[in-house]
């Protein structure tokens, strides 16, 4: 008996100090070395992340991983993009098969806190909404009270709904799902009087119907849902990388550099925040441990931020999303960069 | 048939069927007509359901044939393109554009040959396992354990060939490269551990029960997600196991676990007298085994055996837990695209389709195995 608590006792010691090292080895160093950005993306979202005829990654997640590639590792295209559902996605994080997750993640205390991830900047402000046919002839969320609703299980949206309707004093049957397309069926099917989830998805999903003009987003916004990218805690300069790897393709669309002229931009330009910002002054890239030209390869990888969302997203694109809160600064939104210096 | 049956029975002239002078049996006791009257007609409650059972086809197969062919569309970029021409079809086209997406996943695409050849060699592996009695079986039989190695070459890469990364297989090939080395290796396994767990010696019984018990008490989504997740924090760091190595093995330990007990019921479905033969008759364990008890136990087992294949075949879907893309999850990943978007019906149906025919190849075969072992009088 002894002699087997002896053995685990020893087991368990040589797995700590095995497991010592890796704890403070960077994430930077064990991409630099892997030579690819393992990124987890949703298993399929329209405009966030899908793939195309050939198997490649498209959307604006997908997108934002292959900017954070060309950032750290020059190369947009070296990214290794790991689909995740939604129960699945921080315990891939956690367990480090995933160096970043850019899977449209709320943003919560309890996530931030408990479930050890840093959220390093809100990059799609969305909103929990109700899509339902206008023949059920609701106008309002209030008047929802003994609806049938189909929602997604394991997301932030199944708990502000059960808080919506216990505070409006109404009852709901919900119908749990797994996936966005598996929710656009049983809609259709009226197996379920309602959708909810985020916003863009509500929009994306009701762009595909045949007869769109007969289903209606309800006004009330019952959530907030700031999405981002996310990473594990305890890895600042990590942390770092993708943090002002985003901002530094918002401060792209401030300053006007686009994937096109983010070159001829950085010799001609006389603006010093853009010279700093593209590398041809100082030397802000070697503070988290990347080269001069990072924010630079960033941009030019797919674009600065406004390029991404109205490629991916925008109203040309049949998501159809306006940039509402996600405007620049400028123009009244809330996409802000903290300054480059 | 009896026609043939006519014609092998000796002294029959050497007629060809239906040209014996001898006539017929009348036809109300033989022959279509009487057949429909004994089998669908024969008694009231028959006579009810088979009306029910017309008038249900009658109303599904017109609508499911007009969705499934007539109605369908079979060429277009776009969902749009599709409804335009198909308005209440099903739209193929999508299937067909995405085709080799659904078959290699993320397989770079000037290498796909080599997935195309290690199907070709798998086939031709599978002959000698399958037919005992073609020719040169036995040298065929190492060609066919040989076979795992070939594959993993030709897939991987290695020597000569550009290696391709594990994280880009996908689609059908991963479902196909799960179930067949789950298949593969579980029926040896689980022939071992059934063994084991008989054995007189207690060290032996017990793993092999504890191992047994352990893996029938845990879902296979559970274990996916331990090779997965769990492992990393486990295995000395700098070590990375190919996550697809984790799979295979969590797979194939998952089905041999109940392999094991399905052969373990042939054992049992052995007489005593069986056993006590072979040792009268002086044979080691091994060989009273080899030669005298598996032989009848494996041929009891083989329903057992097979269900257990077509289960793990049907569960290597659940790879997409752990974020790999099988042929249901391309099948997600690219309904999220809005060009097509809202096709789930015709993804989930050309998924069973693929899925029936392999798994219907697969009973049909191990009742042709029943059948040519039966033995019994």
């Amino acid at each position: 008996m002894n002699k087997v608590s002896f053995a685990l006792a020893a087991v368990a010691a040589a797995a700590l100090t095995l497991g010592a090292p890796a704890a403070k080895a960077g994430t930077l160093e064990d991409v630099k070395k892997r030579g690819v950005l393992n990124c987890i993306v949703n298993t399929g979202l329209p405009g966030f992340s899908y793939t195309d005829k050939s198997g490649r990654w498209k959307g604006f997640d997908a997108d934002m991983c292959r900017s954070v590639a060309a950032a750290v590792l020059g190369d947009g295209e070296k990214v290794k993009f790991i689909p995740a559902t939604g129960k699945t996605r921080f315990t891939l994080l956690n367990s480090k098969e995933g160096d970043v997750l850019i899977r449209n993640t709320t943003w919560t205390f309890v996530r931030d806190v408990d479930v050890k991830l840093n959220y390093v900047h809100t990059t799609y402000y969305d909103g929990q909404g109700f899509l339902i046919r206008k023949s059920k002839g609701v106008k309002s969320a209030k008047e929802l009270g003994g609806a049938t609703i189909c929602i997604q299980t394991g997301t932030t949206t199944e708990l502000n709904l059960a808080d919506y309707f216990r505070a409006n004093n109404m009852k709901y049957k919900p119908v749990p799902i797994e996936s966005n397309e598996e929710a656009r069926k049983n809609y259709l099917a009226d197996r379920c009087d309602v959708y909810t989830t985020d916003a863009s998805g509500l929009a994306a999903t009701r762009a595909t119907f045949d007869d769109a003009d007969k289903h209606i987003v309800l006004p009330e916004i019952i959530s907030k849902e700031p999405l981002g990218p996310v990473v594990r805690h305890g890895d600042d300069q990590w942390a770092d990388i993708v943090r002002w790897t985003i901002y530094a393709l918002i401060a792209g669309e401030e300053h006007g550099i686009t994937a096109a002229n983010a070159d001829k931009m950085a010799s001609s330009s006389n603006n010093p925040n853009v010279k700093r910002l593209l590398g041809s002054e100082g030397d802000l890239g070697k503070m988290i441990g990347l080269d001069k030209q990072w924010a630079r390869r960033a941009i030019q990888a797919q674009g600065n931020y406004e390029e991404i969302f109205e490629r991916n997203v925008g109203l040309k694109t049949p998501v159809g999303l306006a940039r509402g809160l996600n405007a620049h600064y400028l123009d009244g939104g809330l996409q802000y960069s903290p300054p480059f210096r | 048939m009896s026609p043939s049956e006519t014609t092998s029975v000796p002294g029959d002239g050497g007629y060809l069927p239906g040209t014996h002078p001898d006539l017929k049996p009348p036809s109300n006791v033989h022959g279509p007509v009487h057949w429909v009257k004994v089998n669908l007609f024969g008694s009231l409650t028959n006579t009810v359901l088979t009306l029910l059972v017309a008038y249900l086809l009658y109303t599904i197969i017109p609508q499911l044939a007009d969705w499934m062919f007539f109605n369908a569309a079979f060429e277009g970029e776009s969902r749009k393109a599709c409804r335009a021409v198909a308005p209440d079809g099903a739209c193929w086209a999508f299937i067909g554009n995405r085709l080799p997406l659904f078959i290699y996943g993320f397989y770079p695409e000037p290498e796909r040959w080599r997935v195309d050849l290690s199907f070709l060699l798998l086939i031709l592996a599978l002959v000698p396992v399958l037919y005992d009695n073609m020719p040169h079986r036995g040298k065929a039989l190492v060609y066919s354990c040989l076979y795992p190695l070939i594959a993993a070459f030709f897939l991987v890469g290695g020597i000569g060939l550009e290696r391709v990364s594990t994280d880009q297989f996908g689609g059908l090939m991963l479902n196909v490269i799960i179930g067949v080395t789950g298949i593969a290796f579980s029926l040896p396994i689980g022939i071992v551990l059934a063994l084991g767990r008989q054995s007189q010696l207690p060290i032996v019984r017990i793993l092999c029960i504890g191992f047994i018990e352990f893996i029938r008490g845990v879902p296979l989504i559970t274990l996916f997600f331990v090779a997965a997740v769990m492992l990393s924090y486990f295995v000395p760091p700098g070590t990375s196991f190919d996550l697809l190595v984790r799979i295979l093995i969590m797979g194939t330990l998952f089905a041999s676990g109940y392999m094991a007990e399905v052969i373990r019921g042939g054992l049992q479905a052995i007489p005593r007298g069986q056993y006590e033969a072979a040792d009268a008759m002086g044979l080691t364990y091994w060989k009273s085994m080899r030669l005298i008890i598996l032989p009848q136990a494996m041929k009891i087992s083989i329903p057992g055996v097979v269900n257990t294949f077509i289960g793990l075949y049907k569960d290597t879907t659940l790879v997409i837990v752990i974020g790999r893309l099988d042929i249901l999850g391309i099948g997600n990943s690219s309904l999220a695209d809005t060009k097509w978007q809202g096709l789930s019906t015709e993804v989930y149906v050309f998924v069973a389709i693929f899925f029936f025919v392999s798994c219907f190849a697969m009973s049909r075969y191990s009742l042709w195995l029943e059948k040519k072992l039966h033995t019994g009088h």
